[in-house]
């Protein structure tokens, strides 16, 4: 009976299951959601300006081109860590960034923009149902449009320069062409 | 002096005990008493309760993506409030409780439901419990069929050997 004999090993080959999907699920970042939206047209939303940024930004301004739609708020504190990004991205022109201003303070934000740069071509600001239009839990949020206007790649958290060279700016690259 | 000290401890005054029991059934009774603590504020309610009601139902089978292990009911995020008043303007304009979880689901994915609906991705959650219930159910049953085993009849030289025995230690 080699089942008889090998029984007692039974517990130790658990364990090192349970271990390596312990290990794994460590690993692995199931922080960030999936957005249901990747491939959906983008959500159809027509946001005001902030004052001194006319015109304000709505679903007509992405059509024809691959962009970026980038959700911020003067308030998120890892927005300003993404900003220096953003700033150096637009300064490329590979791509336009487009800005949701997120449930913010105008004036907040104005002065935010001011002090530290402005990366986008419009911005929109948004009491917080467009961003549920666009799945948006949590800002900085990215994403990219295609030119069908499709949703087609989220970024949840803060983009760094990592992030834009191993994901965004192939995937941009790639529908650009 | 062992029994001495087990002795006195356990004697208690029967007005402690009492005191005990009375303060542990106000307690039970005060936790019993207090209602979950709901994050609905009284500006987001309808004025229809039937609808209100409704919403309320709705809520308790959302997500919230802030806090991920409370409902939108429960939670006081902003997000929260945010989908609450959506639900309630859903409903308000007609949608059905289905179209209305189904426009929050179209948005923000399967996550958004508290109630995971069955699908490939899901069998293994829905289905473990009935796994593990099986898996014991055949580690039960091999146990008890182990035990069954019917002891084969002795053989001529077995008795010849137990009869010997017996002899042996029987009383004369």
């Amino acid at each position: 009976m080699i089942w008889r004999r090998w029984s007692f090993a039974l517990p130790v080959v658990i364990f090192a299951g349970l271990a390596a999907g312990l290990y794994y699920g460590l690993q692995n970042d199931n922080e960030s959601l999936p957005s249901a939206l990747i491939d959906q047209p983008a959500p159809t939303f027509q946001l005001a300006s902030l004052p001194g940024h006319e015109p304000g930004f709505s679903s007509a301004d992405l059509a024809g081109h691959v962009s970026l739609v980038n959700t911020f708020a003067s308030w998120c504190t890892p927005c300003r860590a993404e900003h220096p990004v953003l700033q150096a991205l637009a300064a490329t022109k590979r791509v336009p960034i487009y800005g949701i201003d997120y449930k913010d303070k105008e004036d907040a934000a104005v002065a935010w923009i001011a002090a530290l740069g402005n990366p986008y071509t419009r911005i929109g600001a948004d009491d917080g149902r467009v961003g549920i239009d666009w799945g948006v839990y949590g800002v900085p949020e990215t994403f990219i449009v295609d030119r069908q206007g499709r949703i087609r790649y989220k970024h949840v958290g803060p983009l760094t320069q990592a992030d834009l060279e191993r994901k965004i700016l192939p995937l941009v690259a790639k529908l650009q062409k | 002096m062992i029994r001495l000290r087990r002795n006195t401890t356990t004697v208690v005054p029967t007005d402690r005990i009492i005191n005990l029991l009375l303060s542990f059934i106000v307690c039970s009774l005060l936790i019993a008493a207090a209602s979950p603590a709901h994050a609905v504020r009284p500006d987001e309610m309808l004025a229809d309760p039937a609808l209100e009601a409704r919403a309320r139902e709705i809520s308790r089978e959302l997500r919230c993506l802030v806090c991920r292990n409370q409902s939108i009911d429960d939670s006081d995020a902003d997000l929260a409030h945010d989908l609450r008043v959506l639900v309630r303007e859903r409903l308000k304009s007609g949608d059905s409780n289905e179209q209305t979880i189904g426009f929050v689901r179209a948005r923000y994915g399967d996550f958004v439901l508290l109630r995971p609906p069955f699908a490939i991705g899901t069998a293994l959650l829905w289905g473990g419990p009935l796994l593990v219930l099986l898996l014991g159910a055949f580690a039960v049953a091999r146990l008890y069929r182990r035990r069954d085993v019917p002891v084969p009849p002795l053989s001529a030289e077995e008795r010849q050997r137990l009869s010997a025995v017996l002899e042996e230690e029987a009383p004369r």
